[in-house]
């Protein structure tokens, strides 16, 4: 599969305190969507500004395009929108969008295409300062997508926005994914990159916690949830069992993690041989924010 | 290169305020020819500027050019907020972003320094060509076009002005902070002339001491070194001083190597520190 970039061992030191950024690596393949989880001040946007060429990385090496093309030629192939929309508010949305293009180097034949894809081609005559937040980063979006780029690079698109808003960003973000552009995904909402992304890049403190399949990462752990009418007893009973590796309470409910893959029915024999009758069983899997909260806890 | 002007004369011709103060600056510049219809009277005797050969040629290229570079600080104005605007805005980020790199953006920037002195110096040349032929009493063509180093100081003054503009605006990032620290800087240089020549030195003004000669060396004060005041230059004037019984004062008003070298020196200095600067900032 065709590489996009390459990210090897990067550090980012602001000050002799801040570490963003401790040895991160990873690739970027074509045709994935990625997502970037992290707290605020996990260093997101910071490996996302290191690649964009706007902040100077300490140590470590990156490449776009197995590293053939200078970064900013490179830039010309990407599309980006980090954190809020950078616009000159006294020039209309085609303006800005002409003056993307010259910088980009291409014509200007597609600004009313990609106006017409974020629904903001009414409005191309207006200034830039008179739009709505929503409005601006459909504009930014528009902006990054001028190039018809190999990949798209979103740090937090919705941040912000009213629900339609969000709705509407998120739409976009689905439409542009089904045509097999790749995406890089930063975000808080989770849902939204369990619904959107194929893989996962988690961070936390600057430090690369996991990366792989988002099915991966929500498969590692399944666990089961059971109800009896005598919770000690179920307690006691299953603390027996060698396959379980911990016990949780949580709502009147049991939350059993065994240590490896289990079947259902051979916890429910298990216990129905232990006289236990169970209220309630429902083998689960961690939502990607369970899996995520736990996994920038606990480590 | 073509690329980078119009992308660059795009941001600030698509600004209303930079539009006025760039159309400003040259109905100021031709207004220059307004002063050959000045005229006042001592008693009865009326003098007409005009006709006191301060548009004689070659007098008016000295003339000219020390009065345009008054008008210098409009696009000095529009220059500072031209690179303050791009980080207020965010968009210096989001230009790298979509592909620019930092060299092109410095090299963008002094483009745009270079074509706004260079627009000056053509429109003063031509301007104080029409005056001369309408108002010198000389106009054979080797006197006509004697004196040009004038126009050519006029350029380097204003390119290493409108450099120190930019480089003002990419160190401090707020157009408001960076002509406030132009202005302070202009006096601090002027402050340091005077500690050094009256204070430590105790000279006088009637001499010249080593504070005269470290200060050719500051910034601002080597480009308007560059070109001298042409008033007592004048005839009228000089007639006046001798009647005054003044002694006489000999003073150099032509354009020297030393000076323009030490004004290309700090051009160069402006240039390659702002790139550093940009180079070394996280954005």
């Amino acid at each position: 599969m065709e590489t996009i970039l390459t990210i090897r061992k990067l550090n980012k030191r602001f000050n002799k305190y801040v570490h963003a950024v401790k040895d991160v690596s990873f690739e970027i393949h074509r045709g994935n969507v990625y997502g970037i989880l992290g707290p605020n001040g996990s260093g997101k946007s910071t490996t996302l500004g290191i690649v964009l060429n706007v902040v100077n990385k300490t140590s470590g090496d990156f490449e776009w395009f197995g590293g053939k093309v200078a970064t900013h030629d490179a830039l010309k192939k990407v599309g980006a929108i980090i954190e809020r929309p950078n616009f000159y508010p006294y020039m209309t949305a085609k303006e800005n969008l002409e003056l993307v293009c010259k910088i980009k180097g291409t014509s200007f034949e597609k600004v009313d295409e990609k106006l017409d894809l974020v629904g903001l081609l009414e409005r191309k005559n207006d200034k830039f300062r008179t739009y709505s937040l929503g409005m601006k980063q459909r504009l930014a979006i528009a902006s990054a997508l001028l190039n018809d780029p190999e990949i798209l690079i979103l740090d937090e698109p919705t941040n912000g926005l009213d629900p339609q808003g969000i709705r509407q960003i998120r739409d976009i973000i689905k439409v542009i994914a089904s045509q097999g552009t790749t995406i890089l995904l930063a975000s808080h909402l989770l849902d939204e990159v369990e619904k959107v992304c194929s893989h996962v890049v988690v961070l936390r403190k600057g430090e690369m916690l996991y990366q792989g399949t988002v099915h991966n990462m929500l498969d590692q752990n399944s666990f089961f949830e059971l109800q009896a009418s005598d919770l000690s007893q179920l307690k006691s009973v299953l603390s027996n069992h060698a396959e379980i590796d911990r016990l949780e309470e949580q709502d009147g409910k049991l939350l059993v993690y065994p240590k490896k893959e289990m079947a259902a029915s051979e916890l429910n024999a298990y216990l129905f041989q232990n006289n236990i009758v169970l209220e309630h069983l429902v083998k689960r899997k961690n939502s990607l924010e369970e899996q995520f909260l736990e996994l920038t806890n606990n480590n | 290169m073509k690329r980078l002007l119009s992308i660059e004369f795009q941001k600030i011709w698509k600004n209303k305020a930079s539009r006025v103060l760039v159309l400003t600056y040259f109905v100021l510049l031709s207004f220059i020819a307004l002063i050959s219809s000045i005229k006042f009277s001592i008693g009865t005797f009326e003098i007409r500027i005009a006709d006191q050969g301060i548009f004689n040629f070659p007098y008016i290229w000295h003339f000219n050019t020390y009065v345009a570079a008054f008008f210098k600080i409009f696009l000095a104005i529009v220059i500072v907020s031209m690179m303050a605007n791009e980080y207020t805005y965010g968009t210096l980020k989001q230009n790298l972003i979509d592909g620019l790199s930092k060299k092109e953006f410095i090299l963008s920037k002094f483009l745009v320094v270079g074509t706004f002195a260079l627009a000056s110096t053509f429109f003063v040349f031509v301007m104080s060509l029409i005056l001369g032929y309408s108002f010198s009493s000389y106009n054979e063509l080797s006197i006509v076009f004697s004196d040009l180093e004038y126009i050519f100081a006029f350029f380097i003054k204003l390119f290493a002005f409108f450099s120190f503009c930019l480089f003002l605006g990419i160190l401090v990032k707020r157009s408001a902070f960076a002509l406030g620290f132009l202005f302070v800087w202009f006096v601090a240089e002027n402050i340091f002339y005077w500690i050094v020549k009256f204070v430590i030195l105790g000279g006088n003004d009637k001499t010249k001491n080593f504070g005269d000669t470290i200060i050719q060396y500051f910034p601002i004060e080597s480009m308007s070194n560059l070109i001298k005041e042409p008033v007592t230059r004048l005839n009228a004037i000089k007639t006046i001083e001798n009647a005054m019984g003044g002694a006489q004062n000999v003073k150099d008003y032509s354009i020297h190597f030393s000076q323009i070298s030490i004004v290309l020196v700090w051009t160069i200095i402006f240039i390659l520190t702002s790139y550093y600067i940009l180079k070394k900032r996280d954005l």
